[in-house]
């Protein structure tokens, strides 16, 4: 089997799945299961091959494997529609199939396949007490198209495939996150994030317009390892002064990738999504969609850094880029330390995460970008996965407790930290591996994955001199660690501050093996990319990370100097965010309230409350619009002036017709008949009298008038 | 001699008393006895006229017969007629027979 | 004045006044009588015009039959007349009128032809009993008036069948009406 062939293959299995599920399939979870994640299975295993084959190819980048058909016929030319698997797309396809096979499993024990269903459960809500998930089968449809759209993405060749693959996941997304549509949060966040998205999504589509109509192509290939090309885009000037037109094109593109990887100012929409069910958190808001922004900007790195070369300042582009991403990521971390949901700590620091790789693309460093990306997906992932663990297992404790008496009073929300509490002793995988997945997240050094991606990051920002970054992005780091040990410590240690804590329980197997599987990745996936410069571990393993995925670019960029200062920063954030965040948050008791309210006052609040930016978008943007269309175009426009034109046009009209009839139909037509008939009975009336009956008279007149014509005619007229 | 305008004048006199008898009396009879007198004087203008302008030529006199057939005819039938009437409507006055009127 | 002319006169002027009581006379019988001698009068006038077999002709047919027929009608008709009230109907006056303009229009035309006012009327050539002969030879003659005979005789039968068929009593046996 040719491996382009195989690439083809891919995406599809998922789409069939899909299509069996939602006609016939639906009936029976075991099916659904079996077909989803069958399905899933294959294009993971058709993944890990063509990984397999990808990375035995010498100089990938420059010979891809690479398949295209004819496809749209415009104008002169022929679109192409086709498959390209170049390092990166190989790098972010091994991830992808991963981290979408490990979520397939773990929903299987999520929505509590096998039990009986609940009495009181609706579809559309979630299920309480552990009943199976009415809407099971629609579940495993949307994730199976969803999973069909992230692989198109990844394997297309253009960019126009991309955006259809880029537009699925979004609907994918919107259904989704509403799966439980009977909550009023839900609905308004699927919306929320549809919305906010699609303001990205116009951007980029503008761009790829621009693009092509300046190009003529939207190939990949024919694009960006194109010197030519991008020469040509990079000299000619656009509509906004100063800004070549690739700069302009890369940052319409950048727009997209704003949306769908949540930067600011569209990162709104992100922490609502956690309305979705935990899975859906994991796979799109983690591992998957939002890494398709940075796979999009890895993609176009060529076409952003346009006319830049290492050592030199930063283009506009590229500094509009890094600013975006750097802010992001300490904005978001700001807020991360201040929520007291599971979920949302995870929804800001995926957030923060994607600003540390967007700011990377921004300062030029691709392998950097690309190696947090690969490592990002597995060990957030994780963390979403096992946050689901340990709210399942306090929707279990909750219903055990209140079983046997001694539940809390007041309701109990499971997902809240400060409801939790020494869950290590109950959950204990869920513990190990969350762990594992949060130190990652916070860069403990050598043995977790993050460290090895965040440092590399790290370490380009303060060799391309890029200060500004790099003091942001250390903060950002500091922050980050001590929010995850805050999290790990309110979660899992000191004692259970509520009964449903006390009584939670380990999640069953098809949650926790993808939590192992996962956690294997995100310890050992850093040594991938271990740099050569490294003090002692340099030399051990080969740098096979970025030889092959520097091999996407044209020119490889080179490797940095080692330098003491970023690693330095790096172990000193880390640790010391983590220190900090355990030592105030391990010990927690029952009905305390959160130390840092008390430290930080009403900054806190600020923090909490995620710097009002929900209430200014709702004032600036929401309620705005609302009242144009309800106000505006409904009740002024529509109702008032065209219903009133067309209810004057009916009532003239009428009033018309009456006139018309009254002045003229009845008054002169019917008038004119009735005269004629009345003057001709008046008439005959008259005339008829002639009519006596009586012979001699008409023999009298006719005599007299025979006589006067005679006369007539013989005298007067001879 | 007799000038054939004498003949014709006596004519012209009967046919207008006739006429007069005609349209002027009430009695259907009568009225009948009317044409008779118009029918006699057409018969004298038409012997007049043969026997002083073309006396060699017979048609007058044939006209003349034929005339008389006509009056004969007529007369029983407008006779009978009146009979039928009388018995109808016990009336003979031309002016009560009067239906086909306004 | 010859004799001819004087009795030419006589014969007219009987005519003429009985005429006028026909149309005149209050009552019916004597109005059908004063006929009969108008008829008479006129058979005179025939002869007088050399028509002697149309004169008798006049008397047999109209004298003999329709005056009878009239005679009969005018009894058959009489129970409701009861012989009085006014004969003239109410436009008598128009009538009246008429005739005597009729009359003053015909004489006006006979005063244009000047050679009708002259006196003499040709002489015939032949006798009378020629002209009765050849009377009756042209009334069967097919180049001449037989067609007039025929359909005269035609008609003849015509008014005879009508008649009576007209005169008949209205009621039936069978309800066949009057016809």
């Amino acid at each position: 089997m040719s491996t382009e062939f195989l690439i083809w293959l891919l995406p599809l299995p998922p789409l069939l799945a899909f299509g069996l599920i939602v006609v016939w399939a639906n009936r029976s979870h075991r099916l659904s299961t079996g077909l989803a994640v069958g399905a899933m299975a294959v294009s993971w295993a058709l993944g890990l091959v063509v990984f397999a084959r990808a990375v035995g190819v010498e100089h990938l980048g420059e010979e891809p494997f690479a398949s295209s058909i004819p496809w749209l016929p415009l104008g002169t030319g022929i679109l192409r529609l086709g498959v390209l698997i170049d390092p990166l797309a190989a790098v972010t396809l091994f991830f992808v199939v991963w981290t979408c096979l490990a979520i397939f499993v773990y929903s299987i024990g999520y929505h509590n396949f096998g039990r009986p269903r609940g009495a009181h459960d609706r579809p559309g809500l979630p299920p309480h007490g552990g009943g199976v998930e009415p809407l099971y089968s629609r579940f495993f449809a949307f994730i199976s198209l969803f999973a069909f759209g992230m692989l198109t993405l990844v394997v297309s060749d253009n960019l126009l495939l991309l955006f259809i693959g880029w537009e699925i996941m979004g609907l994918c997304s919107y259904l989704l996150i509403g799966f439980w549509f009977g909550k009023e949060s839900a609905r308004q966040a699927m919306v929320k994030a549809f919305l906010t998205t699609r303001i990205g999504d116009v951007f980029m589509l503008l761009g790829i317009a621009a693009l092509y109509k300046a190009t003529g192509t939207l190939s990949f290939h024919d694009i960006l390892r194109s010197p030519d090309t991008l020469d040509g885009l990079a000299r000619t000037a656009s509509v906004v002064p100063g800004l070549s037109l690739a700069g302009l094109i890369g940052l319409l593109i950048f727009a997209g990738t704003v949306g769908k990887s949540a930067q600011f100012p569209l990162h709104v929409w992100l922490p609502d999504a956690m309305e979705g069910p935990t899975p859906v958190s994991a796979m799109i808001h983690a591992a998957t969609m939002v890494s398709a922004g940075i796979y999009l900007i890895l993609r176009f790195f060529p076409l952003l850094t346009v006319g830049w070369h290492p050592g030199e300042p930063l283009t506009t582009t590229m500094v509009v880029v890094a600013g975006v991403g750097a802010f992001s990521a300490l904005f978001a971390s700001t807020i991360a330390v201040a929520q007291n949901d599971i979920k949302r700590v995870l929804a800001y620091s995926t957030i923060s995460q994607l600003g540390y790789m967007v700011a990377a693309v921004g300062i030029g460093a691709f392998v950097a970008a690309a190696f947090h990306l690969l490592t990002h997906a597995f060990f957030k992932a994780l963390l979403f996965l096992g946050s689901g663990s340990v709210i399942h297992g306090m929707e279990h404790g909750l219903a055990a407790s209140s079983a046997h008496g001694h539940g809390d009073h007041d309701h109990v929300d499971p997902q809240d930290m400060l409801n939790m509490g020494g869950l290590r002793r109950r959950m204990p995988w869920t513990f190990a591996t969350f762990v594992v997945g949060g130190l990652a997240l916070a860069g403990f050094p050598i043995v977790t994955a993050g460290f090895w991606s965040k440092d590399e990051i790290l370490s380009a920002a303060f060799g391309e001199g890029q200060l500004a970054v790099f003091l942001v992005l250390a903060a950002a780091a500091l922050l980050t660690a001590f929010y995850t040990a805050r999290q790990i410590g309110l979660t899992f240690l000191g004692q259970p501050r509520t009964a449903a804590a006390e009584h939670a329980h380990e999640s069953r197997g098809e949650m926790v093996i993808p939590l192992v599987v996962l956690a294997g990745f995100a310890i050992a996936a850093g040594w991938a990319g271990i740099p050569h410069s490294f003090p002692v571990l340099g030399g051990l393993l080969p740098n096979w990370f970025e030889e092959f995925i520097a091999g996407t670019l044209t020119g490889h960029p080179a490797a940095h100097a080692f330098t003491m200062a970023p690693l330095a920063t790096s172990l000193v954030v880390s640790l010391g965010g983590l220190g900090l965040g355990l030592l105030v948050y391990r010990r927690l008791p029952r009905g305390a309230a959160d130390p840092l309210a008390r430290a930080l006052g009403p900054v806190h609040r600020l923090l909490h409350r995620k710097y009002y930016f929900d209430e200014l978008y709702d004032r600036i943007f929401v309620r705005p619009a609302r009242w144009f269309g309800e106000t505006f175009v409904y009740a002024w426009t529509d109702r008032a002036v065209i219903d009133g034109i067309l209810h004057a046009v009916a009532r003239g009209s009428l009033r018309l017709g009456a006139f018309l009839r009254r002045a003229i139909d009845v008054a002169v037509v019917n008038a004119f008949g009735d005269r004629v008939g009345d003057t001709t009975r008046a008439a005959g009336r008259t005339v008829r009298v002639v009519q006596s009956g009586r012979v001699q008279a008409y023999l009298a007149v006719g005599l007299l008038f025979a006589g006067a014509l005679l006369s007539y005619f013989l005298l007067v007229r001879p | 001699m007799i000038p054939l305008s004498w003949y014709l004048l006596l004519a012209a006199a009967l046919f207008c008393i006739g006429l007069y008898g005609v349209l002027g009396r009430r009695n259907s009879v009568a009225i009948l006895m009317g044409i008779e007198l118009m029918l006699n004087a057409v018969n004298i203008n038409l012997l007049a006229f043969w026997r002083y302008l073309t006396p060699t030529v017979i048609a007058g006199q044939a006209f003349a017969i034929i005339v008389f057939a006509v009056a004969a005819s007529e007369a029983a039938v407008g006779l009978a007629l009146i009979i039928s009437i009388y018995r109808q409507r016990s009336t003979v006055i031309a002016e009560d027979v009067d239906l086909m009127k306004w | 004045m010859t004799p001819i002319q004087i009795l030419f006169l006589v014969t007219a002027l009987a005519a003429v006044l009985s005429a006028i009581m026909v149309v005149a006379s209050p009552r019916l019988v004597h109005a059908a009588l004063w006929l009969i001698v108008t008829l008479g009068a006129v058979a005179v006038l025939f002869v007088l015009l050399d028509a002697a077999f149309l004169a008798m002709v006049q008397v047999a047919i109209y004298i003999g039959a329709i005056a009878i027929l009239i005679i009969f009608t005018a009894m058959l008709t009489r129970r409701v007349m009861g012989e009085a009230g006014p004969q003239a109907n109410r436009s008598w006056w128009l009538a009246a009128f008429i005739g005597v303009l009729l009359f003053g229009a015909l004489l006006a035309l006979l005063v244009q032809v000047p050679a009708w006012w002259q006196a003499t009327p040709p002489t015939i050539g032949v006798t009378a009993d020629f002209l009765l002969e050849d009377l009756g030879a042209s009334l069967v003659d097919l180049d001449r008036y037989v067609v007039p005979f025929e359909v005269a005789s035609v008609l003849l039968l015509a008014a005879l069948i009508g008649a009576i068929v007209l005169a008949r009593p209205a009621e039936r046996s069978g309800g066949e009406g009057a016809k």
